[in-house]
């Protein structure tokens, strides 16, 4: 049987936040934009939480038998099952009168967009009671950087060789949103107050499914430096490649940052974007504008 | 109380009186009456529990590894496609060490479409890690689903139990349905041996590398060959309350038989009545049901086909490229003896054609008729 002991109960200060809830010594990459998102979610959940996690980077970050990352339950599943598995572990917990934890579906964005999809939209549906959060480093890294339907327009990865990806980043947000969910928000790393905030927001509004996707650098797998992992994401968000918003019941769309950079800035931190010449990089320019307009459009609905 | 009920409402019953609690599955015929039922209970408040309505089979699985790792009793249901989409979990269940009862109606896999019965689906997970029983009759599939809880939550495997599809699920029969008192007295409450749980945090199905998964494996071995005995005492214990037992297989005439007829499922009953028939005109005829398949019961096995001249296999299933499935098990099992029986084997009533009792005359006839066994499975029953 799986299963390793933590020696004592750690203190949390719901204040202050802890980072107790994670040890140090995980096994994460440096810089890894994924390790500082736990830690950040953790902060702002506290330890009555149990997590969900599939394959995924953070199924290696956890740490292998006999050790653990976590001060914290952690039921690891496999790769499409996040959303299904968290829907009978708040089954269980109602079932035992467990009303305080709260289940977090933790997984990458392969298994968020990709296999996982079907899982976390049945889910969805069904409104269960827990939150699902995608740490999302746009391609599949813990297998060594293939692409996923998170891979946005012309980047390089191992699968998408050459002049990068040919298709858009899928609009998982939007695709959550439709399913007339209570809470849907983007986040990212690089803004941490904001993350915390949306977190405690999702924890407080019990009894649905919450959705928090978190841009999530990957300096390993987007070629660039450890120490800019958190400079990246800033300017993902400055540009508006990666806008901060939120969505309340699917309807109501609330912008959180808006970036006046010009989107060459954010592209040229990372060796997946090397390869764009000034053409490509106005059809990226084109594509964000035309993306956070439409956003824009929808606050006003 | 002594009710005329389905097959399929013979598991629903069974799960209502082993108080799940939660339990999740997604429509297939011929499955579907025994969830129905479960829902309507759930509804009218005759269980405490929380049925799940996911949106596939993989999910559904996937939704009871989440709830019995949270600590609770669980119960889903499948048949053929659905089953063949759960594979991955169920590897996940049993590496996992929970106890999930799964009801599994057998039916053929496309293409073609076919929803009629075929052994082909349950066998194919043989290598999972689940204990299989495969049942006769409606009174063996409730009894069968009591005694899987006990045995799923004493060994930490979890448990398949097997019925074949409309001739047991869809079929009505009358089922002693025992009271809430008596199970509770044989099953009680569920307490996990391991669960999720926020005072002992811990990770479950954490990376296992080298140094730690070859121990993991031998450990689901061991539960597995300790199912035997276990199952023993759980039955022993299951007689004594409700005055029923069926054994991991069920032989019949088999002391003095020239041939051994051996299948399992509903064709079983009309072997009987077959091999009854030949032993009124003095054909020396035996018959053995195969009710566990996994662990494969190979001394019980062994014990009853010790005289027998001749082992005539019905499969209602095939391995492409080797035969029955059940006629390899049984040869592995043989292979160490002494005596090494002849096992010829037979292929018939797939995809819902009839076992009929004509059907097993012949192929008695056939095996009586061999020196030796055929190295290749003969199909029973093809059109010309």
């Amino acid at each position: 049987m799986q299963q390793t002991a933590i020696p004592k109960k750690v203190k949390y200060d719901s204040e202050y936040g802890s980072t107790d809830l994670l040890n140090p010594g995980h096994v994460g990459c440096p810089g890894c934009g994924a390790v500082l998102a736990m830690k950040f979610a953790l902060h702002a959940l506290g330890p009555d939480t149990m997590l969900v996690i599939p394959a995924c980077c953070w199924a290696v970050i956890a740490g292998p038998h006999p050790q653990t990352s976590l001060n914290i339950p952690v039921l690891h599943t496999a790769f499409e099952t996040a959303g299904a598995a968290a829907s009978g572990l708040r089954a269980a917990l109602d079932m035992k009168g467990d009303t305080k934890t709260t289940v977090v579906a933790w997984a990458g964005d392969g298994g968020t967009f990709d296999i996982g999809f079907q899982a976390l939209s049945g889910a969805a549906e069904r409104n269960e009671d827990f939150i699902y959060v995608c740490y999302d480093n746009e391609a599949y890294m813990n297998t060594g950087n293939q692409r996923s339907s998170s891979t946005p327009y012309r980047t390089r990865t191992t699968t998408t060789p050459g002049s990068g990806k040919v298709q858009r980043k899928k609009n998982i947000v939007e695709a959550l949103a439709a399913h007339r969910i209570p809470y849907a928000a983007t986040a990212s790393i690089s803004h941490p107050e904001d993350l915390i905030r949306k977190f405690k927001k999702a924890k407080d509004m019990k009894g649905g499914t919450r959705f928090i996707h978190i841009f999530a650098t990957c300096p390993t797998g987007w070629r660039c430096p450890s120490e800019m992992s958190v400079e990246v994401a800033r300017l993902a968000v400055k540009t508006n490649f990666f806008p901060l918003y939120e969505v309340e019941k699917g309807v109501k769309y609330i912008i959180n940052a808006e970036g006046e950079l010009p989107v060459e800035e954010y592209l040229m931190t990372q060796g997946r974007f090397k390869h764009l010449g000034d053409t490509e990089i106005q059809r990226v320019q084109a594509m964000v504008d035309d993306d956070f307009a439409f956003l824009k459009k929808k606050t006003l609905l | 109380m002594k009710k005329v009920i389905e097959g399929s409402h013979g598991v629903s019953e069974a799960v209502r009186l082993a108080n799940v609690k939660v339990m999740s599955a997604y429509p297939i015929t011929p499955q579907t009456h025994i969830v129905e039922a479960l829902s309507e209970y759930c509804e009218e408040g005759l269980m405490d529990a929380k049925f799940i309505n996911v949106e596939s089979e993989h999910s559904a699985m996937a939704a009871v590894i989440g709830a019995s790792s949270g600590g609770v009793r669980t119960f889903t249901a499948t048949s053929s496609h659905g089953l063949a989409l759960m594979h991955e979990l169920l590897h996940w269940a049993s590496g996992a060490r929970l106890p999930i009862v799964m009801a599994e109606v057998n039916r053929a896999l496309g293409p073609g479409w076919n929803i009629w019965m075929d052994q082909t689906d349950s066998l194919a997970q043989r290598d999972t890690g689940w204990i299989q029983l495969y049942c006769e009759d409606g009174q063996e599939v409730l009894d069968t689903t009591l005694m899987a809880f006990r045995l799923a939550e004493t060994v930490n495997l979890p448990v398949m139990v097997v019925l074949d599809a409309f001739f047991l699920s869809h079929t009505f029969e009358v089922i002693d349905v025992p009271d809430q008192e008596t199970v509770n007295e044989f099953l009680p409450e569920f307490k996990p041996s391991v669960c999720l749980d926020q005072d002992n945090p811990f990770a479950m199905g954490q990376m296992a590398p080298p140094p730690f998964y070859m121990e993991m494996r031998h450990n689901i071995q061991q539960a597995m060959m300790s199912v035997h005995d276990a199952y023993e005492k759980i039955e022993d214990e299951f007689d004594n309350i409700f005055g029923n037992r069926y054994g991991k297989l069920d032989a019949m005439l088999c002391e003095d038989a020239d041939v051994v007829l051996v299948m399992a499922g509903t064709a079983a009953s009309t072997a009987r009545t077959v091999v009854s028939a030949l032993r009124k005109k003095g054909v020396k005829a035996g018959l053995v049901k195969i009710r566990m398949f996994r662990p494969f019961p190979v001394a019980e096995m062994r014990e009853a086909l010790k005289n027998a001249r001749m082992v005539a296999v019905v499969d209602r299933n095939c391995s492409f490229g080797v035969g029955g499935i059940f006629a390899q098990e049984i040869r592995a099992a043989l292979s160490g003896t002494e005596s090494r029986q002849k096992v010829a084997g037979f292929i018939t009533g797939l995809g819902g054609r009839d076992v009929t009792p004509e059907i097993l005359e012949e192929i008695y006839e056939a095996a009586q008729k061999m020196e030796d066994a055929p190295d290749e499975a003969i199909w029973v029953g093809l059109n010309n």
